[in-house]
C-alpha cells in the first residue's frame, strides 16, 4: 500500500479493517506526517508507549488505503521526536499528554503547559512509565494556569467551570470578551483525568473491556466493540458473524439514542422546551427497549472480546422491528416542527459557522466533520462486516453552522433506524461468542469503530500471558475540542452553550 | 401551532408514580432530621457535580429530566449555582483534579448539606478505585448521607435515592 517513500515497506496487521504498520526512523516520521497531509489524509491519533525499558511514539494515519500505525522508536538518550502540528494542529494537545504520560518531548512544539496534570502529581511523575505502579499519591500542589490573554480596551475575561450550569461534564472555558462579542476561547481540560490508560495494564485481555466501555459512558458500545476488535485481532480470533451484526445492531442503536438526546437538547438551548420534552420521551422509551431486550439501558458490558455477551430472539427482533417505525414516525413529525419553527431556525442558522477549510485544516472529524463537508465515515470508507452487507448511506452537509449539525443528525437518525430494520431482518444465525486463547506470542492489535460523535480508536499491545501490556483509547473529541474554539469566535457568550451543544464532545473521553 | 398543540394533546400525561425511600442506602439517617424536613417542606433543589464520572451517571441523571419522572411537578429541580442547593449529588470516583471544585461547591452550599453519591464509582465500587489520578470515592471526600449503587444507576433508582435522602425516618 501507499506511495510514501519509506524504508520499510508498511506490513498489513491482522483483523478486519486495512491496517498497516511501520517502523519509522526519525527523519521519517515528520517525513511521513507531511506526506500524509499532502495526500488528503488525516491524523487519527497519537500516543506513547514503553516496554523493556525502550520508548515510542506512535502516529495513526486516515489514508485512503485505510489506518496507516507509524511507530517511531526512542533510543534512552533522545527522548524527543519531530512536533506533528505543522501538519496536524490536533497534535498539539496529543504532544502534551504524551510528555505528562511517558516524558517524551514533542521537539519544536510551542506549547509546553502541562495539560492533564493540574498539579496533583509531580511533573517528573510519568503514570505510563514501567516503573510507575499508578498507585503512587502525591500531595497536591495546584499550579496557575497561564491562559493566553487578549489585550485591549474594554477587553474583558469570563471564567466558566470546571463546574457548569447544567448537568454536564467538567472543564474550563475562558472567554475573551468584548460587550457580548467572544474575541477569544480558550479550553482548558483534563478535570476527568482518571488514569484509564494505566489501569489497563496487566489486566486480562477479556477484562479490559470494562474499562474500555467506560472511557466515555455515551460511546460504550463504540469503545467496547474498537476494545474487542483490537483484542481479537491480537489474538487472531474471528467473532461469529451473529455477534458483529448484533454489535451492529448496538452501536446503531447507541447513535440513535444519542441523537434523540442531542436533537431535545438542541432545541431545548433555543428556546424550544417542547422540543426536549418529546425528544427526551422518546430517548427514554428506547432506552427502556435497551434494558428490556439486552439487559441495560445504556448497553454496556453487552460487546465482549469474541462476540458479544447478550443475543436476541424472534420476538424481541420484532419488538425491535416495530419500535423503529414508531420513532421514524414521531422523529419525521418533531423534523418538520423544527424546521418550520422560525424562532429555532433563527438561533440555528449561520450559529457557530465552521467552514470546510477550517475543518480541513484543523481536521475536524466525525458528526460535526460530516457537517462542514467532511466525508469520512468508517462504516462507508473501510465497512467491516456486517457494514459491507448494508450498503451505508453518507450523511454530508456543508453548511458547516449549528444547524448543519441538526440536519446531520436528523438525517443519521433515520439512516440508522434503516440500518438497524436491515441489521433484523439479515442476522444470520449461529452461536454469539467465541472463547479466546488464554495467551501464544505477544502481540497487537487495532479497534476502529465509527461511533456516534466520530471514529474511536483503541490500540492494544498484550503479553505473551494475555494480559494487557498497553492499551490506547482514542476519542474523537481530541480532534473536535480545539475547533469549538473557533467555532465561537466573533459570535456572542449566550449562544455559546447551544453552539457547544451541537458539537457535543466527550470530557470523559478526551481526559482518560 | 396547530401540530404542535395537537402532539402535545395527543401525548398525555406520562408521569409515573414516585419510589418508595430505600431504606437500606441511608448511611447516616440521624443527619436527616425533622427541622430540615420541615424546612425543605416537599421542594427539592439539587446541584449536580460530575466529580470524574465517564458520563453514562449523567446521562440517567439528564433521563430524571424528561416526562416519565415529573421532577419538577413533584417540586425537585436542579439548579445552577450550589448556592440554591439543598442537595449535592455527585457521581464519579472523585478525580484529583476535580477535588477541590467539589469541595468548594459543598462550601458555597447552605446548610443543612445533603450529599448523595451517585453509581458504584462515587460509591467506591467501581473500577476507577485510588489512584494517581482519583481519590477512590465520594465519602473520601465529603460527608455522604445517601449511595445510589448502579452502574450507572438507572433513573428511577436516582430518584429513590433523592427520596431516601430528604426522608425523615426509615
Amino acid at each position: 500500500m501507499h506511495g510514501y517513500a519509506l524504508a520499510t515497506p508498511p506490513s498489513k496487521l491482522p483483523g478486519p479493517l486495512p491496517v498497516w504498520r511501520v517502523d519509522v526512523a526519525r527523519a521519517e516520521w515528520s517525513a511521513l506526517a507531511a506526506a500524509v497531509r499532502a495526500d488528503g489524509g488525516r491524523l487519527v491519533s497519537l500516543w506513547g508507549s514503553e516496554r523493556d525499558a525502550a520508548a515510542a511514539v506512535s502516529a495513526a494515519y486516515a489514508t485512503g488505503a485505510g489506518l496507516l500505525l507509524a511507530r517511531l522508536a526512542l533510543d534512552g538518550a533522545d527522548d524527543a521526536y519531530a512536533d506533528l502540528s505543522p501538519w496536524f494542529p490536533a497534535a498539539a494537545c496529543m504532544q502534551r499528554a504524551i510528555r505528562e504520560m511517558l516524558g517524551l518531548r514533542a521537539d519544536g512544539a510551542r506549547d509546553e503547559r502541562a495539560w492533564l496534570n493540574h498539579g496533583n502529581w509531580p511533573r517528573d511523575y510519568h503514570p505510563l512509565r514501567a516503573a510507575c505502579s499508578g498507585r503512587e499519591t502525591f500531595a497536591p500542589a495546584p499550579a496557575a494556569y497561564p491562559f493566553v490573554r487578549v489585550e485591549g480596551a474594554g477587553v474583558h475575561e469570563i471564567a466558566v467551570g470546571p463546574i457548569h450550569a447544567g448537568i454536564i461534564e467538567p472543564g474550563h472555558f475562558r472567554f475573551s470578551v468584548v460587550g457580548e462579542k467572544v474575541l477569544r476561547l480558550e479550553e482548558r481540560l483534563g478535570y476527568v483525568h482518571r488514569g484509564v490508560e494505566k489501569r489497563f495494564e496487566g489486566r486480562p485481555a477479556a477484562a479490559g473491556v470494562r474499562l474500555a466501555g467506560r472511557v466515555s459512558g455515551d460511546s460504550t458500545v463504540a469503545y467496547a466493540w474498537a476494545y474487542a476488535m483490537a483484542v481479537e485481532s491480537a489474538l487472531g480470533v474471528e467473532p461469529p458473524a451473529r455477534a458483529a451484526w448484533l454489535r451492529a445492531l448496538m452501536l446503531e442503536r447507541e447513535r440513535v439514542a444519542n441523537h434523540l438526546g442531542d436533537l431535545g437538547a438542541l432545541g431545548n438551548d433555543a428556546g424550544f422546551g417542547f422540543g426536549l420534552a418529546q425528544f427526551s420521551r422518546l430517548r427514554e422509551d428506547w432506552l427502556r427497549t435497551h434494558a428490556e431486550r439486552f439487559g441495560h439501558r445504556l448497553l454496556m458490558d453487552r460487546v465482549v472480546p469474541g462476540g458479544v455477551a447478550v443475543d436476541l430472539d424472534a420476538a424481541g427482533a420484532a419488538r425491535l422491528d416495530a419500535e423503529c417505525v414508531a420513532v421514524e414516525a414521531s422523529v419525521r413529525a418533531l423534523e418538520t416542527l423544527y424546521d418550520e419553527h422560525a424562532g429555532l431556525q433563527d438561533r440555528f442558522t449561520g450559529t457557530g459557522r465552521v467552514s470546510a477549510e477550517l475543518a480541513a485544516t484543523l481536521g475536524l472529524c466525525g458528526l460535526a466533520g460530516r457537517a462542514s463537508g467532511r466525508p469520512g465515515d468508517l462504516r462507508v470508507d473501510h465497512p467491516c462486516a456486517p457494514y459491507d452487507a448494508l450498503a451505508v448511506r453518507r450523511v454530508v452537509e456543508t453548511g458547516g453552522d449549528v444547524a448543519a449539525r441538526v440536519r446531520v443528525r436528523f438525517r443519521e437518525l433515520h439512516e440508522s433506524l434503516r440500518l438497524i430494520r436491515a441489521l433484523l431482518a439479515g442476522l444470520p444465525g449461529g452461536d454469539v461468542q467465541v472463547a479466546l486463547p488464554h495467551g501464544g506470542a505477544a502481540a497487537a492489535g487495532i479497534g476502529w469503530i465509527e461511533g456516534w460523535r466520530g471514529d474511536v480508536l483503541v490500540a492494544v499491545e498484550l503479553a505473551a500471558d494475555a494480559t494487557i501490556a498497553r492499551c490506547h483509547c482514542h476519542d474523537p473529541s481530541w480532534q473536535n475540542w480545539p475547533v469549538l474554539e473557533h467555532a465561537i469566535l466573533d459570535e456572542i457568550v449566550p449562544d455559546f452553550p447551544l453552539i457547544n451543544k451541537s458539537f457535543n464532545l466527550s470530557y470523559a473521553g478526551h481526559d482518560l | 401551532m396547530r401540530d404542535l398543540l395537537e402532539r402535545l394533546v395527543a401525548g398525555g400525561r406520562p408521569s409515573e408514580p414516585l419510589p418508595l425511600a430505600e431504606p437500606r442506602w441511608r448511611v447516616t439517617p440521624a443527619r436527616v432530621h425533622e427541622e430540615m424536613l420541615r424546612r425543605l417542606g416537599r421542594a427539592l433543589a439539587i446541584r449536580e457535580v460530575d466529580a470524574g464520572s465517564c458520563n453514562a451517571c449523567e446521562l440517567e441523571i439528564n433521563a430524571l429530566n424528561n416526562p416519565y419522572y415529573n421532577l419538577e411537578g413533584r417540586g425537585i429541580r436542579f439548579v445552577a449555582s450550589p448556592r440554591h442547593a439543598d442537595l449535592l449529588l455527585v457521581t464519579g470516583s472523585v478525580t484529583r483534579n476535580m477535588r477541590e471544585a467539589l469541595l468548594r461547591a459543598y462550601d458555597a452550599m447552605p446548610a443543612p448539606k445533603l450529599v448523595v453519591a451517585v453509581g458504584d464509582c462515587g460509591a467506591g465500587r467501581g473500577p476507577f478505585d485510588e489512584n494517581y489520578a482519583c481519590v477512590g470515592s465520594v465519602a473520601a471526600v465529603l460527608p455522604v448521607d445517601v449511595v445510589v449503587p448502579g452502574c450507572p444507576p438507572p433513573p428511577l433508582e436516582i430518584l429513590r435515592g433523592l427520596v431516601t435522602a430528604v426522608a425523615a425516618r426509615a
